[in-house]
Formats: structure tokens, C-alpha cells, sequence
């Protein structure tokens, strides 16, 4: 019997590779996962889970932690001592080492070339490959859908299930695709496209589906620039985004620690260029978004869909809910955002701490120095990031400026390692949530790219960045 | 996570926060998440609406009303946005909670309240209103016929996905259930070249 030959998308393809036992009416898929990214703070329950059953992670070739959330970002003393924020997140570091030690799982640890955010170090050493399944206990594991995978942000409940198993039980979401037309204006990053989404889709837009972003903006985005959007679908409610691999993918990928080396690794890229939507796939949904008329953004309230163009300024409330965000925010409805004081800039995280992030906010940063009163924060998103900027002298360029160059982890995004917003200040971040007190109790979170947020810090304002910008007409 | 005490009926108060887009980072803060268990987060759930920095109590209804009188949580649109911290769930169970109630629930959180027995019940607008209406009822939560009743008598028929539904009346988890499947799960990877 021919297999059928009706056109399915990206997902479908990677979706059906990996389904066990199909789903029915009263039971759900079972879905093989080929990559488990675990850290400190959602693992502990689950191994614990393992442990008062008497089970052991039964894939831990598939299995790689990292330290990334709780860990101190500054450097440790004379005597090898780390400034934990708490002993109960010194606890939580030691018991994932712990956990990887009696469970034969590779951790990435502080010994390691390779530690850092782990959805920065997945990509970095080649774990991710194309047409993977990838969970981790996580929301931002969506970033991995760059690379043609589905991947997902799991409970530590699931964390445990895959821990045992190597699968999950899942139910198959909805598919829709974005697709984004036309050319991107100089000046403008895959974090304003990101944002753009978000704001065109509403912050529950995406619930319930998985998301293919297509069309000539998204190819001609970097894979830096790709896994920025893959990793803010869960801002649209999207557990879960993916853009089809294309040469830019393999090139990227090639020679990395993980990824098949040699002839191996074209006959494995030849396969992954076949990863794409087939001509007349079909989707619950379809978007389209005109990318030339994407401006650099920044949020003005306290969900990442509540963002508009720097240059249109804070929108008027057009419900309560606008109105109790610029409450919190303090900003007014048709203000210009160049009123908005900054106090702290946060460059880094899963979303924007790797090379080309920091390259974007050096660059403005270069001979220009941080205004008075400003904190700013630059946070590489691996050692491999950090390693490589101190080699291009990016690190030089931001102390220069009056930045301050950390090591790698979470920091200031998720604020648990002690590196926080004070009450009331206001923060321009490369992050992911603008949450009351995301970044602290009290905290105000503008979102915005690394241009973007460097910019801010040099002005001392929320500022466009084309105005640093030596732009060329394209 | 197994053998969990079986779900099923129950009445209770409501209690009501209007407020749309509850995000997990509200319901518990990160910084309480250096924790490696799940007891004992019910103190610190919706800690920064709770308190001040002080420690002393602001004027928030979660200090006010008695938990155990009070085990539905009524919020306002897609509560449960954001990260996938499992803790949102063990929090606001370790409160006291046993349903939330929604116009819109987000998937994280409503997969994850499924695991750990916290009913999650996406309900109409017009239900929702009448359940701000009178925001001290009491409503009984039916998992086995999946039934919502209101104080003025309204049934409203929830949807939850059936094999969590399942799972929560049996109180047994979607664990063993995967563990059942091993043998086809090693035959699945022998057959695509995943065997260790």
C-alpha cells in the first residue's frame, strides 16, 4: 500500500516520526522525546520522583544538564567560594550534581567549557539537531524550533516521565503558521519581529497550537536571529515554534561537538533539508504578518503583547487591563517613551545572550559610554559565549562603556541568583517577560532587543537605536 | 505524583481575582524556587500580592479568607501564563486550592494542575460573569460527569482531556501508564536507530 500522499507541514513530519503508540479518544500519543534538557530548579522534585519509585533515568545518553538558573553570575572568591544568593540555592546546585553523578547524566557544570543557559549550550554544542523532539522543564524550550525541532517547555511531573521513560504522554496541538512578508528595515532584529508576533497574536494568540514561522524574513533572519522568535512563542501562548532548516542551518550546525562529523554530517543534512511544510499543507490557522513595516520595539506594559514601535510611543488604555499595566509601569498614554528614566539594562538570557546579541549591543556601545546613573548588565548566555566575546574584545567594549561583563546564566531575566531590579526602578532587558516583578519585587520591565536596550543605556531613556546606527540603505 | 488521592466531587466557596493574565511569576515568584520539594509553597503562593516587603500582610484577599472554606480559585482571562514552574500548581494546592476556574487556561498550567489533582475548568463568558456576580457562592465541581453547578442552580459542562480525567479519578498518573509501554517504546527505537 502507497504511504498517503497528502502534503503535511513541518510539524506533522517531525510529529509522526516520533509517535510510539498514536493517540485515541481516551489516550493520548505516546511521543518519544530524542533530547532532555534538565537544570537545577524543575529537576530536583523529579529525580526525587525516580528515586521513591525505585527508578533510574533510563536514557541518560539522552539526558544533559546544565547550571544555569541559580547559580551566582559574578566570580567566585580567593578560595573558590561562589556568592549564592541563598545556602538554599547552593543546596539546589549541589543536589543536581548530585542527581547527574548517581544517574550517569552528563552535567555541564562549573568545570565545564560548555556550561551555560541551557538553551544557548543546546543549539552551541550541537544536542539540537534537526527534526529532534526537545523537552526540557522549561517554557523558553521552544527556542530549539529554530532548528526544524518540536520542542516544548515540560512540568517537573513530565520531566519525571521522561526522566523514566524517555517519552511523554501528549495530545497532538493545533498548527498554525506566521508567515512574514516582505524585507526588514535596517536597524530592525529578530527581537522586534518576536515582538511584533506577540502583539499581533495577543499573549494567549498561540494557546493550544504549535507555530511554523515561514516567509522571506524569517530565511533571511540568522540562526541567532531565529531562535530569538522560536523562543517567544510561549509569550503568544505557543508551547512550541518551529522554522523549517534550510542551508543556513547546516552551515551553522556543522563541526559541532555532537552533531555526525564528515560525509556523515551531509548525508544527516541532506535528510534535515528535507524537513519543510510540502506545498499545500494545511493549518488551523494561518497569519501574515508585512515584516517591512516591523519598527524596533519595546513593551510599554506588563505582558510581552502589550508592545508597539518605539517611535509610535505608550499607547493610549483601551481597557482596564492597559490601564492597571501603565499604572504599574507609571507611563502615561501618549507620552513619548524617550521620558522613560532608565535605571538598569539587562543584556542576555536564553533569548538574546549569544554572540550576535552581543555583538549588536557592542557595537552601539563602542566608544560611548553608559549615562549617568545607569546599571548596566551584560550577561553572556554560555562560556562559550563568554570565551569567544573576550576573544573578539566585546567584553573590553562594554566595561569601557561602563558595563558591567558577568559570567554566564540566567540572571537578571528570572532574577533567583541575586541579580535583581529594585522596587520601582526601571529596567530595559533583552529578556523574555515583563511580569510585575519578573525581575524583582516592584520591578518595571521594558522588553526590547539588544540594540534596542543598548541604546537605552547610552541615552538613559528608552531609545530607538537607529539613531546610534551608522545604517546603510539596503 | 503516584497514587494520588482520587479527584472527584467536592463543593466549596469561590474566591475571586478579576485580574486577567495571572502569570505563574504572580502565583509563585522565582525567587522561592530554589527549592528541591514540593511542601510547604502554600505560604509563599501569590506571595508579592500577599505581602510586604516588611513581611507584613497587605490588604489581599488570600489574608482573609479561610482556605479550607474556600477551594476554587476564579481568575480572570489565561491564567497560568508563562513559565513551566510545576511549583504554581503545588503552591496554590499547598493554599488550599482544589479547581481553578477560567476563561482561559494556559497549557503548561493546565497540564501540569492535571498531574498533581488541581481541576482545571475553562468556562464560558456568561458563566464566568455570573460567577463574579456573586463572588462569595459556593459551586460543586464534578469531575466524573464533568459538571459545574452554580449557587442560582446554572450547570455548566466543563471539558477536561480524558485521559487525565482519567488519571485524576482513579488517582493513579500518567507514570505507570508510560511504564506499561516500554516494551513498545524499546521496539520503537530499534526500529529508528535510537536503541542506546
Amino acid at each position: 500500500m502507497a504511504q498517503s500522499t497528502r502534503p503535511k507541514s513541518l510539524f506533522e513530519k517531525v510529529w509522526d516520526a516520533h509517535v510510539v503508540e498514536p493517540e485515541g479518544a481516551n489516550s493520548p500519543a505516546v511521543l518519544y522525546i530524542d533530547l532532555h534538557l534538565v537544570h537545577e530548579v524543575t529537576s530536583p522534585q523529579a529525580f526525587s520522583e525516580l528515586e521513591a519509585r525505585g527508578l533510574k533515568v533510563r536514557r541518560p545518553d539522552r539526558t544533559f544538564a546544565t547550571l544555569d538558573h541559580s547559580i551566582p553570575t559574578l566570580r567566585p572568591d580567593a578560595q573558590g567560594n561562589r556568592p549564592y544568593v541563598t545556602k538554599q540555592a547552593e543546596i539546589q546546585v549541589h543536589t543536581l550534581e548530585q542527581n547527574a553523578a548517581k544517574n550517569g547524566v552528563r552535567l555541564f557544570g562549573y568545570d565545564a567549557e560548555n556550561r551555560g543557559v541551557v538553551h544557548v549550550i543546546g543549539p552551541e554544542m550541537g544536542l539540537t539537531q534537526p527534526g529532534y523532539t526537545v523537552v526540557c522543564g522549561d517554557s523558553h524550550t521552544s527556542t530549539h524550533g529554530a532548528f526544524g525541532c518540536i520542542a516544548f517547555g515540560i512540568g517537573t511531573s513530565e520531566v519525571g516521565h521522561v526522566l523514566a521513560t524517555q517519552c511523554l504522554a501528549q495530545r497532538k496541538p493545533k498548527t498554525m503558521r506566521i508567515t512574514i512578508d516582505g524585507k526588514l528595515q535596517p536597524g530592525v532584529t529578530g527581537k522586534d519581529v518576536a515582538l511584533t508576533v506577540i502583539a499581533t497574536l495577543g499573549f494567549s494568540g498561540g494557546t493550544g497550537y504549535a507555530l511554523e514561522y515561514a516567509g522571506p524574513v524569517i530565511e533571511a533572519l540568522d540562526m541567532e536571529g531565529r531562535m530569538t522568535v522560536c523562543n517567544l512563542s510561549i509569550e503568544a501562548g505557543a508551547r512550541c515554534g518551529m522554522i523549517a532548516p534550510d542551508q543556513k542551518t547546516v552551515d551553522w550546525l556543522r563541526g559541532r561537538q555532537y552533531v555526525p562529523q564528515g560525509e556523515a554530517y551531509d548525508a544527516a543534512a541532506a535528510e534535515w533539508l528535507k524537513l519543510k511544510s510540502d506545498d499545500g499543507a494545511t493549518f488551523d490557522k494561518e497569519i501574515r504578518i508585512d515584516g517591512s513595516a516591523i519598527e524596533p520595539m519595546a513593551t510599554w506594559g506588563t505582558s510581552p503583547d502589550q508592545g508597539a514601535p518605539i517611535v509610535k510611543g505608550v499607547p493610549v488604555a483601551a481597557n482596564e487591563d492597559e490601564e492597571r499595566a501603565l499604572k504599574y509601569m507609571h507611563f502615561t498614554g501618549g507620552e513619548k517613551r524617550e521620558v522613560e528614566k532608565v535605571d538598569v539594562v539587562f543584556i542576555g538570557s536564553c533569548t538574546n545572550g549569544r554572540m550576535a546579541d552581543l555583538r549588536a549591543a557592542a557595537e552601539i556601545f563602542k566608544g560611548r559610554k553608559v549615562a549617568e546613573g545607569v546599571r548596566a548588565l551584560v550577561v553572556p548566555g554560555s562560556e562559550w559565549v563568554r570565551v569567544e566575546a573576550e576573544k573578539e574584545g566585546l567584553d573590553k567594549i562594554f566595561t569601557e562603556a561602563g558595563a558591567e561583563w558577568r559570567l554566564p546564566g540566567c540572571s537578571m531575566c528570572i532574577a533567583m541568583n541575586g541579580d535583581f531590579v529594585l522596587p520601582g526602578q526601571l529596567a530595559v532587558s533583552t529578556s523574555n517577560r515583563n511580569f510585575e516583578g519578573r525581575q524583582g519585587p516592584g520591578s518595571r520591565t521594558v522588553l526590547a532587543s539588544p540594540a534596542t536596550a543598548a541604546a537605552s543605556a547610552i541615552a538613559g531613556h528608552v531609545a530607538d537605536p537607529r539613531q546610534f546606527m551608522a545604517l546603510e540603505e539596503a | 505524583m503516584s497514587n494520588q488521592e482520587p479527584v472527584n466531587s467536592f463543593s466549596s466557596r469561590i474566591v475571586v481575582l478579576p485580574e486577567a493574565n495571572i502569570d505563574t511569576d504572580q502565583i509563585i515568584p522565582a525567587r522561592f524556587l530554589t527549592t528541591t520539594t514540593k511542601a510547604g509553597l502554600g505560604k509563599v503562593a501569590f506571595n508579592d500580592w500577599r505581602y510586604n516587603a516588611d513581611g507584613s500582610n497587605k490588604d489581599f484577599i488570600l489574608n482573609t479568607i479561610d482556605p479550607t472554606e474556600h477551594r476554587v480559585l476564579v481568575a480572570g482571562n489565561n491564567l497560568g501564563c508563562g513559565s513551566s514552574r510545576e511549583h504554581a500548581p503545588w503552591a496554590l494546592m499547598d493554599y488550599g486550592f482544589k479547581a481553578v476556574i477560567s476563561t482561559e487556561i494556559a497549557d503548561i498550567f493546565k497540564s501540569n494542575s492535571l498531574k498533581n489533582g488541581l481541576v482545571p475548568i475553562v468556562v464560558d463568558q456568561p458563566t464566568y460573569d455570573k460567577l463574579l456576580k456573586n463572588p462569595q457562592q459556593r459551586v460543586t465541581v464534578d469531575l466524573e460527569k464533568c459538571a459545574l453547578t452554580l449557587e442560582d442552580g446554572t450547570v455548566f459542562t466543563f471539558q477536561v482531556e480524558e485521559f487525565a480525567r482519567q488519571c485524576l479519578l482513579e488517582g493513579v498518573d500518567a507514570m505507570g501508564w508510560l511504564q506499561k509501554r516500554l516494551p513498545q517504546i524499546e521496539a520503537y527505537e530499534q526500529s529508528h536507530g535510537k536503541a542506546a
